[in-house]
């Protein structure tokens, strides 16, 4: 997936776009215009919440208690490359947490941070649904299954280079 | 219409499409005008057949010949041996993991495929299901159109419901006709029609699977129940990590809008339906069904005491009907073959079949979908083939982290919704992990208490404290420091959770413990008292050492060690670990050819 960076400008203007469809709809499009800024934004900070609620006409409160209830929503950017491992049922039992170790000690950061540059994120999933291939991993949108912890440095270097 | 003389089905869901299914689809496309094939042989996008461990997974009819792990490459060699030729490509034909090597020639012959019968999963991986001509062909809407042609009074199909005796599909085998029934009896304007997607337990995908494969089947079975109940609303709550599922339900939703299957006046009846899609955003407790109809609504996903029942009071405050992708995707066969039919499979207070995502430790991983009353040694060993590695079966988990573990004593249980529930654990969605001799089982109880404690609303205190407080216990035994009062207070605290919790995720939050601590006490015992995990998986009582008189001083564990906490030269100094950095992956076990690495 080619990532082309949008300025903060275009995100803007995508945003009133999106938010001028449910404008005065009130709390049910509110998951739907939350899901929508984040696929613009990346994350969900402070600023858009506080857009996406005098749009929809409800208050910031609203708005945050639902952002930081789903575990979806980010309140975070993520890196520019995000490691995501599955801890779903069947990729525990077959030893993704060390996946997840590995990953951790390679990068330097734990699960669910961001390195200080920007460039790498590290989070863990519920089950990606692939469980024929368990345990799995997800470098972006790549999925990379039937691994043992010796493939890892392999698979980071990878997206290092690029 | 066009003939072809043979058809060429690629699984695409979402295992398959990982592991390049989409890829295979357009090398087929790519190649076969080459050889002049294009007008003779037709290429088919499928859901899931179910054999993910062995995708992508590729079957060629009529002949029924199934091919294991294609690769694009393999393409070229499958047209010019298989297509033109009529030869077999026989060296893609074997399973990778189940014997005996070569047993599996057609699909029907498939040891995986025998024992089970697809009632819900009829047509995944037979249709295309971004094409509804295709489920229309295989009897689709067959059953809404005579319903709704025929004017048939909503209470005697509601009546063919019950008498079928289908149950909830999605966790707690509530009869489904018993649902609808009470829906249809209050009177108001507006009413709901349901569907849980968010398939939030972890290890389980058959609702994902029943999308991709087979959306128009959940439609069509929603209309019929909005009939029944007089609703002119849906919604199809799907998780946003489901994005193949998704899309196809949006292409068909588009569909049966475009055939006048959805929308207003539906076969000139008179009666108006429609559905939207609405994402889920991560949340476990949305399973619940007063937490999802919240989450619908725009709100935080949190509970609401029953009653009022959603069936009087829900969705936006109107009467409002959920049942699972799994059930209403059994309703349209119902209909047409009859309650009787379907009363005929399955044992007694559990009728029909279960589809089951069948994970972890066994050969086979896979979706299955057996008639009620399958044994797990069934399921694990005729259908699964058996446990990898020649290691022994240990217990299989069913129901998530609201069910248990049944261990291997009781191999011999015939899978049903009350048989599960009587010895600790639950039917749930249908996620089923199997675990060999290696899974420590403190340790898959301190697994799933993790995810509860995430996944805990906060709503309530015994599950959002009671939670937390069981982790804690658990994560004391596993690094050795755990007492005999531990497993009291786990046991107490258990009770207290089942008993005070506001929803179903913490009254059943607690039976992954007490489920192990039943079947396996004898293993906590060892954590606590004799400072040991015989599968050498808790972390706090196991370490990785090199026998120095064992190593040959090669560097192989060295190399392969992810985080180079192997010292040592080669050829000169037997290597050593630091077992300060070491993160116990075992891979240096792995590498070793002379059995120096040892656990202890």
């Amino acid at each position: 997936m080619g990532k082309t960076k949008l300025t903060p400008e275009e995100m803007s203007t995508k945003l009133d776009v999106v938010l001028a469809e449910h404008k005065g709809e009130g709390q049910k499009a509110l998951m739907t215009s939350l899901q929508k800024a984040q696929g613009i934004y990346g994350f969900l900070p402070l600023a858009v919440q506080k857009k996406v609620a005098a749009a929809l006409g409800v208050s910031v409160a609203e708005v945050y208690g639902v952002v930081s209830f789903y575990s979806f929503f980010s309140l975070k950017p993520k890196g520019e490359t995000v490691f995501t491992v599955c801890l779903g049922t069947a990729c525990y039992v077959k030893g993704s947490q060390l996946l997840l170790e590995g990953i951790e000690k390679s990068i330097g950061i734990p699960s669910g941070e961001v390195t200080k540059d920007g460039k790498y994120s590290i989070s863990s999933c519920r089950c990606v649904g692939a469980c024929g291939l368990a345990p799995v991993i997800l470098v972006n949108d790549d999925v990379y299954g039937r691994l043992t912890p010796d493939e890892i440095p392999g698979i980071i270097a990878k997206y290092k280079e690029a | 219409m066009d003939l072809f003389r043979a058809h060429v089905l690629v699984c695409c869901g979402t295992g398959c499409t990982s592991s390049s299914s989409p890829m295979i689809m357009d090398r087929f496309s790519e190649l076969l005008p080459t050889y002049g094939l294009d007008k003779e042989i037709k290429i088919v996008k499928t859901g899931c057949f179910g054999l993910c461990a062995e995708g992508p997974v590729v079957v060629i009819y009529p002949e029924g010949v199934m091919y294991y792990r294609v690769t694009p490459e393999d393409v070229d060699e499958i047209i010019s041996e298989h297509l033109l030729k009529g030869r077999y490509v026989h060296r893609l034909m074997t399973l990778t993991a189940a014997v005996p090597a070569g047993a599996s020639f057609a699909a029907e012959d498939n040891s995986f495929f025998k024992k089970q019968l697809r009632i819900a999963l009829r047509n995944c991986g037979v249709i295309n299901p971004e094409k509804i001509d295709e489920y229309i062909a295989h009897d689709g809407y067959q059953a809404l159109g005579k319903i709704l042609t025929e004017k048939r009074e909503p209470m005697s199909i509601i009546a063919e419901v019950k008498a079928s005796g289908l149950r909830g599909r999605g966790g707690g085998g509530f009869p489904t006709g018993s649902k609808w029934e009470f829906a249809a009896k209050v009177s108001n304007d507006t009413k709901y029609v349901c569907c849980n997607a968010d398939e939030g337990d972890p290890g389980a995908f058959m609702d994902r699977s029943i999308l991709e494969g087979d959306p128009h089947s959940v439609i069509e079975a929603m209309t019929i129940a909005g009939y029944c109940i007089g609703a002119h609303q849906g919604f199809v709550y799907v998780r946003a990590e489901y994005p193949i599922a998704v899309e196809r339900l949006t292409i068909a939703i588009e569909q049966a809008r475009k055939y006048g299957l959805l929308g207003t006046n539906i076969f000139d009846s008179g009666f108006d339906f429609d559905l939207d899609i609405r994402l889920g955003a991560g949340a476990f407790v949305c399973g619940e069904e007063t937490a999802l109809m919240r989450s619908i609504e725009g709100k935080r996903g949190n509970p609401t005491p029953r009653p009022p029942f959603p069936a009087v009071k829900g969705l936006f405050g109107k009467p409002t009907i959920l049942n699972n992708v799994e059930t209403y995707a059994n309703i349209p066969v119902i209909m047409i073959r009859g309650a009787e039919w379907f009363s005929s499979i399955g044992t007694e207070r559990s009728k029909g079949t279960k589809v089951f995502a069948l994970g972890g430790k066994v050969n086979n991983v896979g979706l299955v979908e057996i008639p009620m009353g399958t044994t797990v040694r069934e399921i694990v060993f005729d259908i699964g083939g058996g446990i990898p590695n020649g290691k022994k079966f240990k217990s299989v988990q069913t129901g998530g982290p609201s069910g248990g573990c049944i261990p291997a004593s009781l191999i011999d249980t015939p899978i049903d919704y009350d048989n599960l529930i009587s010895v600790g654990s639950m039917m749930g969605s249908g996620g089923m992990i199997v675990m060999d001799e290696d899974t420590c089982m403190v340790d898959i109880a301190k697994f799933f208490l993790e995810f509860t404690v995430d996944e805990s609303c906060g709503k309530c205190a015994p599950c959002r404290i009671g939670t937390k407080r069981m982790f804690e216990i658990l994560t004391k035994i596993t690094n050795g420091t755990g007492t005999l009062d531990d497993i009291k207070s786990l046991e107490e605290i258990a009770l207290a959770l089942k008993n005070g919790s506001l929803c179903a995720l913490g009254q059943t939050a607690a039976n992954p413990i007490l489920s192990t601590l039943h079947h396996f006490r004898n293993e906590y015992m060892e954590h606590v008292v004799e400072k040991k995990c015989r599968c050498h998986v808790c972390k706090g009582l196991t370490q990785y050492y090199i026998e120095p008189d064992l190593c040959k001083k090669c560097s192989l564990c060295a190399k392969k060690c992810p985080v180079g906490c192997i010292s040592g030269v080669v050829g000169k100094e037997t290597y050593v670990i630091d077992t300060q950095k070491c993160i116990k992956c075992g891979a240096c076990m792995d590498a070793c050819k002379f059995k120096a690495v040892v656990k202890k």
